[in-house]
């Protein structure tokens, strides 16, 4: 990307007006991208871009420029407006010695750019025929495949120099069913940190029926019930509950501002003695792992809370400078145009003793989630909320009819407490991309099946 | 701004006989600053460019994108899109926008000045509005962020078939989010103000908005589950206008994704609600001279006193759909163009807020949502967000609520709207805001 004197430059150029730190960034991303829907192949595209964001520290600020000028005077340029923005007291000349980090990129079997674009567009029309072949009531089908390859180094002004490449590809199923009842949508998406070999795992087939079916199953849902009571969670399908009523919590900006509820309470107990919550970034092949953060740092395996007590936070290296600890590898950017900022990358509550079966025969009155939407937290109250993409009545213990959709909120300690079951049968769930501060990055998440006593379910049924 | 220009003129220039080429060419200088604890956090300040290439040739249509404007990324960025293009289903309706004759509106979007603004002076606005809030209330807890942020953005968009047009526009804002503790209790709030010129901000009433909305939920409970009449704050009402506007997308119409498909020319909503779609509103912030194929942009009825009037549509869809481009493609340069609205609003009404509570006399208040993206789904309609918000009771707000969900279906929140209110403000988003009476909503609570 950048030649390793060339760096050595510009950081010391970032350094002139005295900052502490300084740090380079360079990315290099390209993508291709296909899209399906309404029958006809709409679109291919392609992307590239490619850049670098230089931050220079001086005492509690941080300067930060971004260009996608990488020949010597677009970066010097980039790193004097950084260093002007963040000037610290004494100033001169410092020269840094780069150290190399030795980081394995994640394994890739086939490349994603060396496959024929005609291949991609078979997976497309594959899917669109198996969504249509699942039953008469589907209207509508449309697919997307995508792939990226995001080479980053990074160098800082403490001599770290580490570099990673990684590959991300990644298929979606959207369908939509009509009946009596009027519309109701389905979606499935497998996204891996791998290359064209995803498709050896999943055939598009099962994931275009199962998008249909669970389409064509809400056409005959009735409205969700409205009010507290228990809820049963499936393996794999509601990781993104533990995404947003902790892991947001336990990011160290929230904490170190005092804006989480967690802040200060290392070591107490803060979740029932069945849960275990952990982040990590090295789960071979998961959608938000990665061989360094987008600071350097080696990505690691941390446990947050271990059976029901709260053990650490989720560090970035200036929160943990300033705490004076070590990081945790969960300094993420969106791209070369972001600062970096605590995030995390695979998140899940671990596998507990219960059979799911007996999870579900336990629980008399209540509601099944198979798959949990999107969610939102905030991380001063606790309070967050998500929604339900796939949910059943659970009535005298058996899961039985299905429901329209409808949003969960809670309380995330509140929740944390209420969990009475966790079940053997641990599943990771569908890629997703967590927003924070308006940067997106790659995250994943798991849960094997468990019970809350109570949540409140936003339906409209009485 | 010429620069931009020649830059697609040169692509342009090497399109091949019988294919048509579109290039969409984008630059934007931005500032932005984080204060916290009366010290500056972080700044940042940096200038990005892109370009995006779309061809179509026999009716295939490839595109490709670039974070860069050097010359040898142009050519491969070409190279690319015409390579796309033959992997595409042929589509007869296929095409690039062609000139429509709508005359593009000279709009008073960019003012020199936001490059004049010192950055100690940028800075500044945000350390007063950070104070400003601590200074609000003694319950101020703590400012999480206080931030100043600008921008400039200049686009081009050059195509073979007669298109040739530009676009600039400034804008700056100011905004803060706090957090409010009285006892075991802590609150949340934010507040901002928008403009185009730093001295057009509002510092004061950024900082009452975040304090009030913090403290006014301290000691807020869970109310009971029950049918209701709420009203929406004009914040809540512009993001439900967000997703009323997807539902009258083209696109979404001829892919049979929208719940009104069939319906145009109906009754869709109560006879008071009349909602247009206008980016050539200069209050609006999204507002721009022209659509994301250089169309002109023009003011669009949407629903008429209650009636549905029209869809948007891009190029493509107005093509399949038999009609004419209403100016609503809507893209970045990274993207081919979507279909969308670009600047909605509701026509108000006659009452402040004050008097429709009045008027709605037992009721909830509204004041915030949450989970919209992942509750609402606007091919079914079913509607469901968690809420917060103050208890209407004597036709004057009460004490406030929390921790409970709001459900119904946009179809019967629309044909439920009981009263428009006249507070009409314009937000940083797609829509504007003002008070909205809905009956007949689900609160679920304890």
């Amino acid at each position: 990307m950048i030649e390793e004197p060339l760096v050595a430059t510009v950081l010391d150029a970032a350094l002139r007006t005295g900052g502490d730190f300084a740090e380079v960034f360079v990315e290099d991303r390209r993508s291709s991208s296909g899209r399906l829907d309404d029958g006809r192949i709409e679109e291919l595209g392609s992307g590239r871009s490619r850049g670098a964001g230089i931050r220079v520290v001086a005492g509690e600020t941080t300067g930060f420029a971004h260009t996608a000028d990488l020949s010597e005077p677009g970066l010097l340029a980039a790193a004097a407006a950084a260093a002007a923005a963040a000037r610290g007291g004494g100033g001169g000349v410092r020269t840094v010695d780069l150290d190399r980090v030795e980081a394995s990129p994640q394994p890739i079997g086939t490349r994603p750019e060396e496959v024929a674009k005609a291949t991609k567009v078979e997976l497309l029309r594959r899917a669109d025929e198996a969504a249509r072949a699942a039953g008469d009531g589907v209207r509508q089908v449309s697919a997307s495949y995508g792939d990226s390859r995001r080479r980053i180094l990074v160098a800082n002004s403490d001599g770290l120099l580490a570099a990673d490449d990684q590959t991300r590809t990644l298929f979606v199923v959207g369908v939509v069913a009509s009946g009596d009842t009027g519309m109701q949508t389905g979606r499935r998406s497998v996204g891996h940190t791998t290359g064209f070999e995803l498709f050896d795992r999943y055939q598009v087939e099962d994931l275009a029926r199962e998008a249909a079916d669970q389409a064509l199953t809400k056409l005959r849902a009735r409205p969700a019930p409205s009010g507290a009571l228990p809820v049963v969670i499936g393996p794999g399908g509601g990781g993104v509950l533990f995404h947003e009523a902790c892991g947001h919590g336990l990011e160290a900006d929230h904490v170190q501002k005092d804006v989480s509820v967690f802040a200060g309470r290392v070591g107490e107990r803060v979740a029932s003695p069945l849960v275990s919550i952990v982040d990590d970034g090295t789960l071979a092949g998961e959608w938000g792992t990665v061989a360094i953060d987008d600071e350097g740092t080696p990505a690691g395996r941390n446990v947050l809370i271990e059976d029901g007590v709260l053990t650490d936070y989720l560090w970035d290296r200036l929160r943990a400078d300033k705490a004076g600890r070590a990081v945790s590898g969960n300094g993420r950017r969106q791209s070369y145009q972001h600062l970096p900022m605590v995030r995390m990358t695979n998140t899940y509550l671990t596998a507990g003793d219960s059979d799911p079966d007996d999870i579900v025969a336990d629980t008399p009155d209540g509601i099944y989630v198979a798959h949990l939407g999107g969610g939102q937290v905030n991380t001063a109250t606790g309070d967050f909320v998500f929604g339900m993409t796939e949910a059943y009545l659970i009535e005298d213990g058996r899961i039985t009819e299905p429901l329209r959709e409808g949003n969960l909120i809670g309380n995330g300690p509140k929740v944390l407490e209420l969990i009475d079951a966790v079940g053997n049968d641990f599943a990771m769930g569908p890629p997703g991309t967590c927003g924070k501060d308006g940067q997106g990055v790659p995250v994943g998440d798991g849960v094997p099946s468990l019970r809350v006593t109570e949540l409140t379910v936003g339906g409209t049924a009485a | 701004m010429s620069e931009l220009l020649d830059i697609a003129d040169r692509v342009i220039g090497s399109a091949r006989p019988g294919e048509q080429v579109e290039v969409v060419v984008g630059r934007s200088t931005s500032t932005e600053v984080r204060v916290y604890g009366g010290e500056v956090e972080q700044f940042a300040s940096a200038t990005s460019a892109g370009i995006g290439v779309r061809v179509v040739s026999g009716h295939r249509q490839g595109f490709a994108h670039a974070g860069t404007l050097d010359d040898d990324v142009l050519a491969e960025t070409l190279a690319e899109a015409r390579d796309n293009a033959t992997f595409a289903t042929d589509d007869e309706w296929l095409g690039l926008a062609e000139p429509d004759g709508v005359p593009v509106p000279e709009l008073d979007l960019y003012r020199p000045g936001v490059d004049a603004v010192a950055t100690e002076d940028k800075i500044q606005l945000a350390i007063d509005l950070e104070r400003a809030v601590r200074a609000a209330d003694r319950r101020i807890a703590g400012v999480d962020a206080a931030d100043y942020a600008d921008g400039v953005s200049e686009g081009v968009v050059v195509t073979t078939t007669g298109i040739r047009t530009v676009s600039r526009d400034a804008n700056c804002y100011v905004s803060v989010s706090c957090v409010a503790s009285d006892g075991d209790d802590t609150q949340t709030g934010f507040g901002f103000s928008v403009g185009r010129l730093p001295s057009e901000l509002d510092v004061e009433a950024a900082a009452a908005d975040a304090s009030d909305r913090a403290t006014r939920l301290l000691g807020a409970t869970k109310p009971s589950s029950g049918r209701v009449t709420v009203v929406l704050d004009p914040y809540v009402t512009a993001q439900f206008l967000g997703i009323i506007g997807s539902i009258l997308s083209g696109e979404a119409v001829l892919k049979g994704r929208s719940l009104f498909a069939e319906r145009l020319g109906e009754e869709v909503a109560a006879p008071v609600l009349t909602l247009v779609d206008d980016p050539t509103n200069t209050l609006a912030y999204t507002a721009s001279e022209t659509d994301g194929e250089g169309l002109a942009s023009r003011r669009n009825v949407l629903i008429d006193g209650g009636r549905l009037e029209r869809f948007v549509h891009n190029a493509y869809t107005a093509r399949r759909a038999g009609t004419t481009s209403t100016g609503n493609a809507v893209r970045g340069f990274a993207s081919t163009p979507g279909v969308g609205c670009r600047a909605l609003s509701l026509a108000p009404g006659a009452k402040d807020q004050a008097a429709l509570l009045a008027d709605v006399g037992e009721g909830v208040l509204i004041s915030s949502v949450s989970g919209l993206h992942s509750g609402v789904n606007p091919v079914s309609g079913d509607f469901s967000t968690g809420a917060q918000g103050l208890c209407i009771a004597g036709g004057e707000l009460g004490a406030p609520l929390r921790e409970f969900t709001i459900a119904s279906t946009l179809q019967r929140m629309l044909a439920e709207v009981a009263a428009v209110g006249s507070d009409l403000e314009w937000l940083p988003m797609r829509a504007a805001g003002l008070s909205l009476v809905v009956r007949d909503v689900t609160v679920s609570g304890s």
